[in-house]
């Protein structure tokens, strides 16, 4: 008995781990550096120094290269993972804090917080292929699946800037909640969720006719109101669940993403940003900036397995296989 | 050895005839562990929301912090009634029958302290399967681990509440020990706040906490819980139970009541 017992444990420890073989990148906003966290042992490997005030995180679709908004330097960062060196830097016009990267695998689309502009740069040919006035502090910024969109929230403007990829010109916008921080579109495209940090609340629009479809409260029980500010915003591939990082409410919430409600808050820690799944969708990371580490939600069950210390101020999180 | 077991199956049934029969004191010390838990920590829920503190691996909420405590709390008070009931079984005299067993006193008492801990054990697991519902869940296999450590915990504090309930002539002083001992010993303890936070507040009072045996009762069960070990706490623990034992086995005196009384 107590063999089987042991047998059983082994395997279950052997199963949980052998689906954790990826690797974090984890930007810390004050420390000028990225964490990299490997997700086997769940500790830091290495810290890499990077630009200043390292921000937003983007992989390239072949996990080897990663982006890094180095706001304070003013340019967005290439990093060869292989070699963990910055290879080169792009053109991104004044402090870049978010961007995205289009299916095409080349054109960067990066929100530049003080010039209210989005700056597009071709990341091979390094050129800026246009810069596109849109609402005061740009900040969240997606691309939809087909490529057809790229999606600027402003935080000051309430808004969310749609811009046609073919013509690269502003083309409808959204009235939103206050303070718009982030967006992002569901797996086929026809939704795009949006987070308002001091609305509360996070908007899910209908992308066909750029209207919302529905407007998500949270309520924390023993969490004032005023703290729920909903930043970073990350759906299930299986399309089942939405993650909303709650800011300094310091709770994760687990969304019905089909019926949009409520499941559950989930605890991490203190100012919680943004988020990333591992590739095998097992886990979910969230980086908590004041308490300055990174939380591991296990999907299965959805709760919270650790909480990994890292750099001061993490902001952005990548995962490569 | 048939002897032995004998003995030892008639003490444990008694434990439990009276258990069951005073089914009031089953749910006394229930409802004083649950009321801390769902009043008493519902107003700190995000209190202790700020660190990370072994055997936890992330944030945990106030209610998940406690739960230990009062699963030591229980075993606490069950351990003082049990001892309670030892002065009782001497007045009435019925603890004088129990002696006039052939077998070693040694034994007897052994056998008590064994009766009294397996009966708070029960308590333990039914309030930590309402903690469960509750929505406070430590890993299942933790309450597994946690069993040991609890078994240990409520044979440490009931040689305790023997010790003590040696020393006292009669009925009524008991009441006034338990406040001088019970009270003292969990909330100068980690039961309901980490010893850092304790720090926080004033340097002597951590040494206070620090210094409390059941500080480290809580902490065994808190680690155990989680699947961890507190070689320390354990060592302490195992300690102190030898300790009190045979101290209360040395100064156990049945005639203390009868003497008494013909004076």
């Amino acid at each position: 008995m107590r063999i089987a017992l042991l047998a059983a444990s082994i395997s279950l420890a052997l199963a949980s781990t052998s689906s954790l073989a990826a690797t974090a990148y984890v930007s810390n906003e004050k420390d000028d550096s990225i964490s990299v966290i490997d997700l086997a042992t769940m500790e830091v490997s290495a810290t890499l120094e990077v630009g200043m005030r390292p921000r937003g995180l983007l992989l390239s679709s072949d996990n080897k290269l990663l982006y890094i908004c180095a706001s304070d330097s003013d340019r967005v960062q290439v990093m060869d993972l292989a070699t963990r060196k910055i290879i080169k830097e792009l053109p991104s016009g004044a402090d870049p804090e978010q961007f995205a990267l289009h299916r095409n695998d080349r054109w960067l689309y990066i929100s530049n917080e003080d010039d209210a502009l989005v700056t597009v740069v071709d990341s091979q040919s390094d050129e800026v292929l246009a810069q596109i006035d849109v609402g005061v502090e740009p900040e969240g910024m997606a691309v939809s699946p087909d490529g057809k969109w790229a999606v600027n929230t402003s935080e000051t403007t309430n808004m969310l800037h749609w811009i046609d990829t073919s013509t690269h010109t502003l083309v409808d916008n959204t009235l939103v909640d206050q303070r718009p921080r982030h967006v992002e579109f569901d797996g086929d495209g026809k939704r795009l969720w949006a987070s308002a940090e001091i609305g509360g609340t996070v908007s899910v629009i209908d992308v066909a006719s750029r209207q919302i479809e529905k407007v998500l409260t949270f309520q924390i029980k023993g969490v004032h109101p005023d703290k729920v500010q909903p930043v970073g915003v990350k759906l299930s591939a299986d399309g089942k669940y939405a993650f909303v990082a709650l800011g300094p409410a310091n709770h994760v919430a687990v969304v019905d993403a089909n019926t949009y409600e409520v499941l559950d808050y989930l605890l991490v820690g203190r100012r919680v940003w943004h988020m990333a799944f591992t590739p095998d969708q097992s886990l979910l990371l969230t980086t908590n900036g004041v308490s300055g580490d990174v939380s591991v939600i296990d999907m299965q069950s959805l709760k919270v397995t650790k909480s990994i210390k890292v750099g001061r101020y993490p902001w952005g999180v990548v995962v490569t296989p | 050895m048939n002897a032995y077991w004998y003995c030892l199956q008639g003490i444990v049934q008694r434990e439990w005839l009276r258990f069951v029969l005073q089914r009031s004191r089953f749910f006394s010390a229930l409802v004083r562990p649950l009321l801390w838990l769902l009043v008493f920590a519902a107003g700190f829920r995000a209190a202790l929301g700020i660190a990370i503190i072994a055997p936890y691996d992330t944030y945990i909420t106030y209610e998940t912090y406690i739960v230990p405590g009062l699963a030591c709390m229980i075993l606490l008070f069950n351990g003082m009634q049990g001892s309670l009931s030892m002065v009782y079984d001497r007045e009435m005299g019925s603890m004088r029958v129990l002696l006039t067993s052939p077998l070693p006193r040694a034994f007897l008492l052994a056998s008590k302290l064994l009766a009294i801990a397996l009966i708070s054990l029960l308590q333990v697991y039914a309030f930590l399967a309402i903690a469960w519902l509750y929505g406070v869940q430590p890993p299942l296999w933790g309450l597994l681990s946690a069993l040991p450590a609890l078994l240990l915990v409520a044979l440490l504090l009931s040689a305790l509440g023997l010790l003590l309930s040696n020393g006292i002539r009669q009925l009524e002083n008991f009441a006034g020990v338990m406040n001088f001992v019970i009270f003292p010993l969990f909330f100068l303890s980690s039961a309901l706040y980490p010893l850092w936070k304790m720090r926080e507040a004033s340097e002597w009072l951590y040494w206070l906490c620090a210094l409390n045996p059941f500080t480290h009762a809580v902490e065994l069960v808190r680690f155990a819980l989680y699947q961890r070990l507190s070689l320390s706490a354990l060592l302490i623990c195992l300690g102190l139970t030898v300790l009190f034992a045979v101290l209360a086995v040395v100064t156990f005196n049945p005639q203390h009541a009868a003497l008494r009384r013909t004076n």
